[in-house]
């Protein structure tokens, strides 16, 4: 079931729009807000609330990178993957991130405190290279201060 | 006008500069007169491929017969690997942006305008959001803008991450609602766009542009260009150079000029190897052509584009098989697998690159990879992004063969200690 919170935001979103079903991207946004992933159940409420089937509404969860299908820890780290970063040492920045927190990508700590996954370039390539961590970009990265910056997250 | 320290400009600092003049000069113009002063200017269009923006504007229907429904949508979705510049104008000077969006629907007669931007851009959102509500406040969003009898609404739509949505028409299929499928054209989105309306799709710094060109004039705009087309450009840098960043300089700088002077030069240690000149989607460019003026034309002359203008340098340290083997993932991973050519053929590239890499090449592989450099290229699918990822893996066989060639006869890569 939706809740009556994430209700309100979709309909005030179809307000603005020519049909409900442009509202799905803004949806998924919601929930995921909401419950921070979005489950089967969330796509069949969504579905039927905008008035399409389940299978069109996972079509476009599935196609976005940053709608998440599965349940994510409480914090996201997205690595900036592409190549201004990759040239000034993004390699060693996600071989230290893997062995201290021991995961591989898309995997989740046993503690639930963090997600690791790969993102294209977060267009900060002048301070190569660089992550965000939930809603914060840290930037001009070393090695030696990534526990430092994972101190942050509780 | 953006401010050193890293913050915003505010609305009585973009004022006080003469900020939102342009607009009152343009509202007392017609539509069609600002459209033919932007055609006169020679903007052309800074999202990558350069197309000139009045003659963008010139196809939109207007008059009685027009739709009353038609939107102006600004592309903030900047994925484009090495690409950096939208955001330091989004961050720095929101109103800038926002003076553009409305002198440009004003000149197509669109009541609405949505800026698409991507998710990363979280500071950019904020600064927006903060930015629309003033301009709001002080008359120049809304009912009836400066007396004028013109209205707009302008509203913001944060994307969850796709480079396809940065594809014109993927974007117009994403602000839908829907995955980020392009479209055929025609319809071209200026007839038949968003939901079917009479759309155009700009990006930030071309719009950015446009309230000079309406204050100073298109004779001063084209003057302030040293190369093909009107204008300054903003090139950036990054890679192993001194001074990576944003650089607003006259369009047709040489990329001597911005990589040696403005970047800073390369770092202690490194030497120049070769750039692409515009993003992840465009041809490399070596020592030989150091003296290229960065307009769209001569650029292009090169065997390269443009692009973006932002450089993305390989200095001799890198390896140009792992660098090219980057950008393939990244293409591989967002080709939204409408054709077959692309959602196929950039997974295998892929592969081929990587084993290449790991010193698990073999005979026959780079000819392979030449295939698809044909296979994939311009007009063999349904949008530029495969012709895109091919660019930087054609120029790469050309110019680093060598490279290549000695990761499969020596079994390792000879960039990599052990
Ligand atoms: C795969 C792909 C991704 C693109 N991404 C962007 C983008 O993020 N921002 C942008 O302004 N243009 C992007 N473009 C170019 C747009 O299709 C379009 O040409 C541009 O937004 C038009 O604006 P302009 O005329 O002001 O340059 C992309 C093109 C392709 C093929
Ligand atoms: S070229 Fe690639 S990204 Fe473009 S439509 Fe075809 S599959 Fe999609
Ligand atoms: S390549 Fe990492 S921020 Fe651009």
């Amino acid at each position: 079931m939706l809740n009556p919170k994430e209700i309100n935001k979709i309909n005030e979103e179809v307000s603005h729009l020519p049909r409900p079903s442009a509202a799905c991207i803004e949806a998924l946004k919601v929930v995921q807000e909401e419950r921070g992933w979005v489950s089967d159940q969330n796509i069949k409420d969504i579905a039927k609330h905008l008035g399409m089937s389940a299978e069109e509404v996972d079509s476009v969860a599935t196609f976005y990178n940053l709608i998440f299908r599965q349940p994510v820890g409480r914090n996201v780290i997205l690595v900036c993957d592409s190549i201004s970063c990759w040239v000034l040492g993004y390699e060693k920045i996600v071989e230290h991130l893997k062995e201290k927190l021991d995961l591989d990508w898309g995997g989740t700590t046993s503690d639930e405190r963090f997600t690791l996954l790969p993102i294209p370039c977060l267009g900060t390539c002048d301070h190569a290279p660089a992550l965000m961590i939930n809603h914060d970009l840290h930037r001009d990265l070393k090695a030696e201060d990534l526990d430092d910056i994972l101190a942050q997250y509780e | 006008m953006i401010r050193s320290d890293g913050q915003p400009v505010s609305l009585f600092e973009y004022q006080q500069q003469g900020g939102y003049s342009a607009l009152e000069k343009a509202l007392q113009s017609s539509p069609s007169d600002i459209t033919e002063l932007v055609k006169d200017a020679q903007l052309q269009g800074r999202g990558g491929a350069g197309f000139l923006t009045g003659v963008k504007w010139g196809f939109v229907p207007m008059g009685e017969q027009a739709p009353t429904t038609k939107y102006l949508i600004v592309n903030a979705d900047e994925m484009e690997p090495g690409t950096f510049k939208d955001r330091l104008l989004l961050e720095g000077n929101p109103h800038q942006m926002l003076e553009g969006i409305i002198i440009s629907a004003y000149a197509i007669q669109a009541p609405k305008s949505y800026i698409f931007l991507r998710w990363a851009y979280k500071s950019s959102a904020n600064r927006l959001l903060t930015a629309i509500q003033e301009a709001t406040d002080a008359g120049y969003i809304g009912k009836d803008i400066l007396n004028s009898g013109f209205d707009l609404e302008i509203a913001l739509h944060t994307s969850v991450g796709r480079y396809m949505c940065g594809e014109e028409t993927g974007l117009l299929s994403a602000l839908e609602g829907g995955r980020a499928i392009p479209r055929a054209k025609p319809p071209f989105p200026q007839i038949s766009g968003l939901f079917g309306k009479p759309s155009i799709v700009n990006n930030v710094e071309t719009l950015c542009c446009v309230p000079h060109i309406v204050e100073k004039g298109a004779e001063w705009f084209k003057g302030l260009s040293i190369g093909d087309g009107g204008g300054t450009k903003l090139y950036g840098a990054s890679g192993k150079v001194n001074t990576p960043g944003i650089y607003e300089l006259p369009l047709g700088t040489p990329l001597r000029e911005i990589l040696e002077e403005h970047a800073g030069g390369m770092k202690n240690g490194y030497r120049f190897r070769a750039a692409l000149p515009g993003g992840a989607s465009t041809d490399f460019l070596t020592e030989e052509h150091m003296d290229v003026k960065m307009d769209f034309k001569s650029v292009s002359a090169c065997g390269s584009r443009l692009g973006t203008g932002t450089i993305i340098v390989m200095d001799n340290h890198t390896c140009p098989v792992g660098f090219v083997h980057n950008l393939e993932h990244f293409f591989a991973q967002e080709s939204c697998g409408w054709c077959t050519p692309c959602r196929e053929g950039l997974p295998w590239v892929e592969r081929i690159l990587k084993s290449i890499e790991l010193g698990e090449g073999q005979d026959g592989d780079l000819d392979v990879l030449r295939e698809h450099t044909s296979g994939l290229g311009p007009g063999m699918t349904f949008c530029a992004l495969a012709p895109g990822a091919m660019a930087p893996l054609k120029s790469a066989l050309n110019y680093f063969e060598d490279d290549f060639q000695s990761h499969i006869r020596e079994k390792k890569c000879p960039f990599r200690e052990n």
